[in-house]
């Protein structure tokens, strides 16, 4: 297996620069998900790994060996495109087989190779077909199977499952965990899905403009988000932010919100008296209460009930908040409520630097 | 997978890096190599050569020639009626074939741009005078003009368009007609693929929805076919224009300059004067002044172009 | 076009124009190929008696099977069609590399080349008869096929790079990374996955080359003297020069040179079309 080593890599085209000193350590046999905003340079990164786009400056390594001018064929590197890159002149079959074919494997060897994959991907039915005879799914699908019949050094996944319904989509995030732990390979998996990238992966990267923001395990992005960047973009409902001024009070601090609320603070060395802080709070960590000493009064908004939970909206001043909960509140939109938080729960940020202060929980 | 990972330390591979960047920065240049070798030993340096010419004198079958002769040639241009007129006939020859080609062109395309039975069909046929070697629709239309074995003139008699059914051919106030028709009939396919192609190019959902938003066809002519076809138009106009101009073959053949020079064009004097009159130096000297004019008239075109682009 | 829903008059109407004005393209086109035909197959006798009739009392294959047996057409055919396809097959080649050079890579010098290209496409190519011609002697390449093979390749290299071109940008450029992932070389992923995709676009290519060196008259004219290795339009001209021209022989000739160059269009045009759109597609 293979262990990728990417040191201060950076990628411009002519002056736009498009990545900028990318530091990432990929264990051997790691599930890495890059996560991140549209055009912030993931698919970039993934095509310098593969060796189909040049590293500007820095250095990428497999297994502590420098491979920037290693042509992409010998990096024994397999890759599901985002635009699926499906041969339109070769049969679904040939499409999956074909580098192994170029390997020359044994026929009998990629045979059952094609057979194990396709039934894994449900795609026994359409192996003589043409890439032009399926449907959208179905393509993405055979671009999964032709990178995952191989044995490779590393995976490289470019958003593989974002054409799939959602049931599909369930059912392939399973397999490509299953195979993972089958083959044990190293792999990098780009996805917009919030879901995937905290089930699937053993450590998340997320970039923002083509810098890393954070690099954690899927619970350590969640729970201690690095910046306001990734406390914003992880988490669906996204997080809520409250912006204030910290003052001290006690032996501790609260917040003086912008629209006149007081907010108890957990506490942080990083906090010092008329401090500029960004509060975030993420929606399953509010409630609605009877009034209380630390509630804020609030006016309902919006309901959107989803089934297993309830989403409410609600405004205190003109700061909006979601509510996540799991009853079905019997309150009417325009109602006057009560808001109350965990306070060990609440994330903090310098305003000026928008960069976490840390808490001891 | 380790026998990737061994040859990393191999010290033959370090090499084998070096030459392989090597490859991969030059990779681009030998695929084009071939190509840019040929043009430049076969026509850049003829070019440059043929533009010596226009100092000296060359005459081939006068064995005195050779010798340096500065702008003479260029002074003799200048004073020659019969480039003159082979200008004002290159003129006409261009705008009038230019004009007729591409309407009909236009229209053709325009046509053939709906899907309906025999299309295939229909779209090969009308296409097939692209086909037919330029000599041989000279020969071709040179027959057609003529009375004795066509009916061609009997017809445009009978429309009214000529006076008598003779043979235009050979009437110097007409003569120029014939090459400007059969050229309207060799060039017509070229614009109906170029634009064809350019109006397949544009996708249906654009007329969907312009239909939907209450457009008539007359509007979505206007508003979307015409903007989409604007640069295809622009480039294939120019270029055609200098081509056109350029193309002597079918004068040549028709009626090689007369009657009476009615229908030399600036092209055709150059083949003249290089190979009946044998002078090079002073064919290669009008060839130069067509090229500058050319030039100019490229550039300018390009320059409006950009002009107006810069205005929207 | 999107379809319109309309009442019926209003869409026989339209459909008697479109085919009416379809007619009348099909009749402009064709007609004088026809001509070509029927002077071909008119006897001797009846060429002038029954020059404007439609078609002939009589009909005969005398002048074809004469232009066959008694004149130097087979030959100036064989070598046509010797120098067309080389000319074809090489410019193909060189137009292929260049444009996927053009479509694939950014570098420096590109638009040097490319704005090279298109200047050659401007200028009288009468100019270079001359040069070429004092080129091209002590090379031993005047009044040979091979002189004018080299020469027309050149001539055909610019546009068939554009065309070339246009169809490699029609090809996503993932599919050859695809390839180069799953094992090839760039130069393999070219050959096995980009080339059987551009075929079309190389049959147009091959086909439009063919075609205008088939017809090139005046570079075969000046280059070209000895019998050997006349070219069929050359052939066809110094006919027509010498006294007492047989028309009903020189339409057959005539006519003989037309096949080929139209089969191959025949078979090509929906690509030319298709190529260019590719090219109009992609941004
Ligand atoms: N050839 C190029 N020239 C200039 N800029 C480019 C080029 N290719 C990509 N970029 C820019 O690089 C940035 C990163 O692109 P990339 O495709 O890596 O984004 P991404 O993170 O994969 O986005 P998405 O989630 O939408 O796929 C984008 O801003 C894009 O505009
Ligand atoms: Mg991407």
């Amino acid at each position: 297996m293979a262990s990728i080593q990417i040191t201060e890599a950076t990628k411009s085209y002519g002056n736009t620069a498009v990545l900028h000193g990318i530091d990432l350590n990929i264990q051997d046999g790691e599930f890495i998900v890059l996560v991140g905003p549209s055009g912030c340079g993931k698919s970039t990164l993934l095509r310098m790994i593969a060796g189909l786009e040049e590293v500007t400056s820095g250095s990428i390594s497999i297994n502590e060996r420098i491979i920037n001018d290693l042509p992409p064929r010998d990096r024994d590197i397999a890759m599901v495109f985002q635009s699926y890159a499906l041969y339109p002149h070769m049969s679904v079959e040939e499409n999956i087989s074909y580098a192994m074919t170029l390997r020359k494997s044994p026929k009998e060897k990629i045979a059952s190779a094609v057979n194990g994959v396709s039934s894994i991907l449900g795609l026994n039915g359409l192996l003589e077909r043409r890439p032009k005879a399926l449907s959208g799914g179905q393509r993405q699908r055979v671009a999964m199977g032709r990178a995952i019949v191989r044995d490779p050094q590393a995976f490289l996944f470019d958003e593989p499952l974002s054409n799939l319904d959602a049931r599909l989509r369930e059912q392939m995030r399973s397999e490509i965990r299953k195979l993972h732990r089958k083959l044990n390979a190293t792999s990098i998996y780009v996805t917009h899905d919030q879901i995937e990238a905290m089930t699937m992966a053993d450590r998340i990267v997320a970039m923002h403009d083509g810098y890393i923001q954070q690099v954690g395990t899927p619970l350590e992005i969640y729970d201690k988000p690095a910046n306001v960047f990734v406390a914003s973009f992880i988490g669906s409902p996204a997080m809520n932010f409250i912006k204030g001024t910290a003052s001290a009070s006690g032996d501790g601090y609260h917040l003086q919100t912008d629209q006149g609320h007081q907010i108890i603070l957990p506490e942080s060395s990083g906090l010092k008296d008329r401090m500029d802080v960004i509060l975030g709070v993420r929606p399953e960590h509010l409630m609605i209460v009877e009034e209380g000493p630390a509630s804020l009064p609030a006016t309902v908004d919006l309901i959107e009930p989803m089934g297993l939970s309830t989403l409410v909206h609600v405004r205190v001043g003109q700061d909006s908040l979601k509510i996540f909960t799991l009853d079905r509140p019997d309150i009417a939109e325009g109602t006057q409520v009560h808001v109350s938080y965990i306070k060990e729960k609440l994330h903090m940020f310098d305003a000026r630097t928008e960069m976490r202060l840390e808490s001891p929980v | 997978m380790t026998a990737a990972t061994d040859l990393g330390t191999h010290p033959a591979s370090r090499q084998g890096v070096t030459s392989r960047r090597f490859l991969s920065r030059f990779e681009p240049y030998f695929y084009a190599a071939p190509a840019i070798v040929l043009l430049v030993t076969v026509m850049m340096v003829p070019l440059v050569v043929g533009l010596t010419y226009t100092v000296r004198d060359i005459r081939i079958l006068n064995p005195f020639s050779g010798g340096y002769v500065g702008f003479a040639h260029f002074e003799a241009v200048w004073h020659d009626q019969n480039f003159h007129n082979a200008l004002y006939n290159t003129f006409w020859w261009t705008v009038s074939s230019l004009f007729f080609q591409f309407f009909l062109g236009l229209t053709l395309a325009l046509l053939l741009n709906r899907t309906f039975p025999g299309r295939r069909i229909i779209q090969s046929l009308v296409f097939l005078p692209w086909a037919v070697p330029a000599f041989l629709s000279g020969l071709n239309w040179a027959w057609m003009f003529n009375p004795v074995i066509s009916p061609l003139p009997q017809w445009l008699f009978a429309l009214g368009i000529l006076s008598e059914p003779t043979n235009i051919l050979s009437d110097p106030d007409l003569a120029m007609w014939g090459p400007i028709v059969a050229n309207i009939w060799f060039g017509i396919p070229f614009f109906a693929i170029t634009l064809l192609a350019a109006l397949q190019s544009i996708p249906g959902e654009i007329y969907e929805a312009a239909s939907i938003d209450g457009a008539s066809r007359k509007q979505q002519f206007v508003s979307i076919t015409l903007p989409f076809l604007a640069p295809t138009i622009a480039i294939t106009l120019m270029l055609r224009t200098i081509w056109i101009a350029n193309f002597a073959d079918l004068i040549i053949v028709m009626t090689n300059g007369g009657p009476a020079d009615s229908t030399q064009i600036v092209s055709s004097y150059i083949f003249t004067q290089a190979f009946r009159r044998l002078d090079f130096g002073y064919a290669s000297a009008i060839a130069a002044v067509l090229l500058v004019l050319l030039m100019a008239y490229a550039v300018s075109i390009i320059f409006i172009r950009r002009s107006l682009l810069r205005e929207t | 076009m999107a379809y319109y829903a309309k009442s019926k008059g209003q869409r026989v109407v339209d459909w008697s124009v479109h085919y009416g004005l379809l007619a009348c393209y099909l009749f402009f086109a064709l007609f004088p190929l026809f001509w070509l035909f029927k002077v071909a197959v008119t006897p001797t006798k009846l060429l002038y008696s029954e020059g404007i009739r439609m078609w002939p009392s009589e009909m005969t294959w005398t002048n074809f099977t004469q232009v066959m047996t008694d004149t130097d057409f087979p030959q100036f055919f064989i070598n046509s069609a010797i120098v067309s396809g080389s000319t074809a097959f090489i410019s193909t080649l060189i137009a292929a590399a260049a444009g996927y050079s053009f479509s694939r890579f950014h570098y420096r010098g590109k638009a040097v080349i490319i704005v090279l290209m298109l200047i050659t496409q401007m200028f009288p190519l009468v100019m270079l008869i001359a040069p070429i011609f004092r080129i091209l002697t002590p090379l031993g390449l005047t009044d040979s096929l091979l002189g004018l093979v080299v020469v027309y390749t050149a001539f055909n290299v610019p546009f068939a790079t554009f065309l070339m071109q246009s169809f490699f940008d029609g090809i996503p450029k993932d599919l050859e990374e695809a390839a180069m992932i799953d094992g090839n070389t760039r130069f393999g992923a070219l050959v096995k996955i980009i080339f059987p995709l551009t075929l079309p676009g190389i049959a147009a290519t091959l086909g439009f080359v063919f075609t205008a060196a088939w017809s090139e008259l005046l570079f075969a004219l000046m280059l070209v003297s000895s019998p050997d290795a006349v070219t069929f339009p050359v052939g066809l001209l110094t006919f027509v020069s010498k006294f007492s021209v047989d028309f009903g022989q020189m339409m057959a000739a005539g006519f003989l040179a037309l096949i080929p160059a139209a089969i191959f269009f025949f078979l090509i045009q929906r690509y030319l079309v298709q190529g260019l759109t590719a090219g109009a597609v992609k941004g």
